[in-house]
């Protein structure tokens, strides 16, 4: 690539810590950059001022608000959480109150997207279905069936055409969002396992994002689980090329015990994951083109969120310890790691 | 005179006593733990009281069961619902269970102080600390010992592991000895070597039992003993627990079972309970694994009570319905409940200090709670109990006097804890 590369101190800079006050399960920088939105395990949801000290809460969940999404115009905000629930507000309301409430799925809600064309939303759920929705009045729109797994993300492609979704067995489904039908379906079944000495399921697609050209899908989670109680596996992402149908697998140079909880695609050809297990918490980013990682970050606290602003220069991760952290993104690519 | 066996080979003992242990565990020690009281435990045969123990090995979260505290900061995700009895709310992981509490009691202020799996679980079954002097025997062999008709042809203690092969865990028996131990059905098969080999006809072995037994008696003539009358009641239990290996069939229940307990291994090893509990057997424990989750409670929470919550409550629905709970002791347990404090994986650990067990059958009271742990969990504030309070409250729920003794090895042993007394707010 032609572009300079950057240390690693030059590449991120702390820029701003906000406390929710409980462990943080999600987070959401809003489209225009404008605000950060936090859900706790309190079940509040807080909307904060990047730069300042403003903040509003967003009360309403009975549960934890696991999945946040803002429309494409940046005015309406949905919330999907365990409580079955997607609930629609006004974005920049200055004392937020629940517009529009859904009991959306039979099961936990873990995945919520708008689309980029501002008139559909689509959740995923322990009910093994997705659902899109009109974003306008909040009527259900379509229901696609066919994951036999809970479902644990969901994304748009760029143009709004298509809708993928992850579940718990690492079976990624491309849906056509006009007729409802499945046209792909991509195997990330390496980020699953079943663990028969403790005889239960381990994994998922915990995190989820379509490149901005629509060329590419990562999934991220944990692989190589050699016991699922203790969460000893190693985080890993899936690569889909979704024009010549291969997949990779993007690895770390050393293996980390831990679970890569989000990850999105950089403008500068990167991948960016967060990183959270026993074996610590990082922000790590890797070459498009490449297989191991180019970079990574040390966290202060296990962070199991993340969200990129639109424009890829500022990144926010979602602390256990109550705080979500964000720092400035360099221009260029980061240096490799040594 | 120790009585040596004829051939006096070292082989030939060790060949006898595997296929012993493999089939039965049976009684070469007859005359351990010898009851002071006979009578009382004669009565009690006579009442065909059982037990039944679901055990969530590995620990199960009491915040996502029978003590959830929704909305507070160790509370997690899951919701309380309502259940069949007014103010009584539990974990909305179970929702058919909810409807069956008229039927079950909680005990919520359960404090065992230890955070060790092996340690919590032989408090839990035994109802005492491990002492370094003593092994104690756990419920089941207990129970076997002092409720299990005289020569019934089926073991008196029955476990229904989640998976491995058979076996006799001997040491759970500790000085009632091994004939009280229980069997183990790895993944609910029946018990080991129970069926002929296809190369032995039925009458050929006829012929073959009736040659032994004729051998038998002239060397008993000659030299009888504990140990030499012992192997030859063990083969004729075998011969009986042979005869009756259809018990152990669960295939012979209904495809409309099946299907409500559930096609998978926990629905289909509690049918399999309900059935031994039905054919005589004293006690049945069924095992579910595993709850130690240390990492994603609260997505192997779901899975697990996923499977727990519509077996039990149709479990607990059948033995009301057949007549059977009223003489059947039914108990939830775990070796420790979880802690409140979620950690950084969402997990919760091992936590012995405030958790819950739920208990059903037998003349308890029920529908209802005892015992009560503060708003986020992290202590009880009411009516704390340990093992062996529970152990106590079982016993006298199963009719005997928990401060009756064996003699065991000529001292007197009581069978419960002296330390410790049972729940009376929960006994009829």
């Amino acid at each position: 690539m032609s572009e300079p590369e950057q240390t690693e101190a030059a590449w991120t800079e702390a820029d701003g810590e906000y406390a929710h006050g409980s462990p943080l399960v999600s987070c959401r920088i809003d489209p225009t950059g404008t605000y950060l939105f936090t859900g706790g395990t309190d079940q509040r949801i807080v909307r904060w001022t990047l730069g300042s000290d403003d903040r509003a809460d967003f009360v309403g969940h009975e549960s934890w608000p696991w999945a946040l999404a803002c429309d494409a115009a940046g005015s309406t905000f949905i919330s999907g959480g365990y409580d079955e629930r997607l609930i629609w507000w006004d974005l920049k309301a200055s004392e937020p109150v629940p517009l529009r409430e859904v009991q959306a799925h039979a099961g936990w809600i873990r995945g919520v997207a708008c689309d980029p064309q501002g008139q559909l939303v689509a959740s995923a759920g322990n009910d093994h279905r997705v659902k899109l929705w009109s974003l306008a009045d909040g009527a259900l729109v379509r229901e696609l069936q066919g994951h036999e797994s809970h479902v644990y993300n969901v994304a748009f492609t760029p143009d709004g055409q298509t809708v993928v979704s992850g579940d718990l067995k690492g079976v990624v489904r491309e849906w056509q969002v006009a007729d409802g039908v499945c046209i792909a379906e991509r195997d990330a079944s390496v980020l699953y396992k079943y663990d028969g000495g403790f005889r239960a399921d381990i994994g998922g697609t915990r995190g989820l994002a379509v490149s901005a050209d629509g060329r590419y899908v990562a999934a991220s989670g944990i692989t190589n689980v050699s016991n699922a109680f203790a969460g000893v596996g190693n985080a890993a992402v899936v690569l889909f090329d979704r024009e010549s149908g291969e997949s990779r697998v993007l690895k770390l140079k050393e293996d980390l015990r831990a679970v890569c909880w989000a990850i999105d695609f950089h403008p500068l050809g990167l991948v960016v994951g967060a990183i959270s297990g026993g074996g610590g918490s990082f922000l790590v980013v890797w070459d498009l083109q490449g297989e191991t990682e180019l970079w990574k970050l040390k966290l202060p606290q296990a962070s199991r969120a993340m969200s990129l602003d639109n424009t890829a220069r500022r990144v926010a991760l979602a602390g256990y310890d109550g705080v979500a952290r964000v720092y400035r993104l360099g221009e260029a690519r980061p240096q490799p790691a040594a | 005179m120790k009585c040596n066996h004829a051939c006096g080979s070292q082989e030939h003992g060790l060949a006898r006593r595997s296929f012993l242990g493999t089939m039965l565990g049976a009684g070469a020690s007859a005359g351990l733990g010898t009851l002071v009281r006979p009578a009382a435990a004669e009565e009690l045969q006579r009442q065909q009281k059982r037990v039944l123990v679901c055990y969530l090995a590995g620990g199960v979260s009491q915040l996502e069961t029978w003590d959830p505290k929704p909305r507070t900061d160790t509370g997690g995700p899951f919701r309380a619902i309502p259940t069949s009895v007014p103010g009584v709310h539990i974990s909305e992981l179970l929702p058919h269970t909810a409807q069956q509490m008229h039927r079950l009691m909680l005990v919520r202020g359960v404090n065992t102080n230890e955070n060790d799996h092996g340690k919590g679980s032989y408090i839990m079954q035994t109802g005492r600390r491990r002492e370094p002097s003593t092994d104690y025997p756990y419920m089941g062999s207990l129970a076997a010992r002092l409720l299990a008709p005289e020569g019934a042809a089926l073991p008196g203690y029955i476990h229904i592991t989640p998976g491995g092969g058979g076996s006799i865990s001997a040491g759970e028996a500790a000085f009632l000895g091994p004939r009280y131990a229980p069997v183990v059905l790895g993944n609910g098969n029946p018990p080991q070597n129970t069926a002929l080999p296809d190369a032995v006809s039925v009458t050929s072995d006829a012929a073959r039992q009736s040659l032994r037994r004729q051998q038998d008696e002239r060397f008993l003539r000659r030299r009888r003993t504990a140990l030499t009358e012992a192997y030859t009641s063990t083969y004729d239990q075998a011969a009986a627990l042979m005869a009756q290996r259809e018990v152990f069939d669960v295939s012979k229940e209904s495809e409309q079972d099946h299907e409500r307990y559930g096609t998978h291994d926990f629905g289909r090893h509690c049918l399999l309970a309900r059935r031994l509990l039905e054919n005589g057997v004293t006690f049945v424990k069924v095992s579910h694994s595993n709850y130690d989750t240390h990492n994603e409670n609260f997505n192997f929470h779901i899975e697990q009570l996923g499977e727990f919550d519509r077996t039990f409550a149709t479990l607990i629905n059948d033995l009301a319905d057949r007549g059977l709970l009223e003489s059947t002791l039914v108990l939830v347990l775990s070796e420790f409940g979880r802690t409140p404090r979620i950690n950084h994986l969402y997990g919760r650990d091992h936590w012995g200090t405030a958790w819950s067990i739920a208990m059903s059958g037998c003349g308890l009271q029920l529908g209802g709670t005892v015992g009560a742990t503060n708003d986020n969990g992290t202590e009880v504030v009411d009516r704390q109990v340990d093992g062996g309070h529970l152990f106590h409250t079982y016993l006298r729920a199963l009719g005997f006097d928990p401060t009756d003794q064996l003699t065991v090895d000529g001292r007197p042993v009581q069978i419960a804890d002296p330390a410790a007394e049972a729940i009376e707010e929960v006994l009829a």
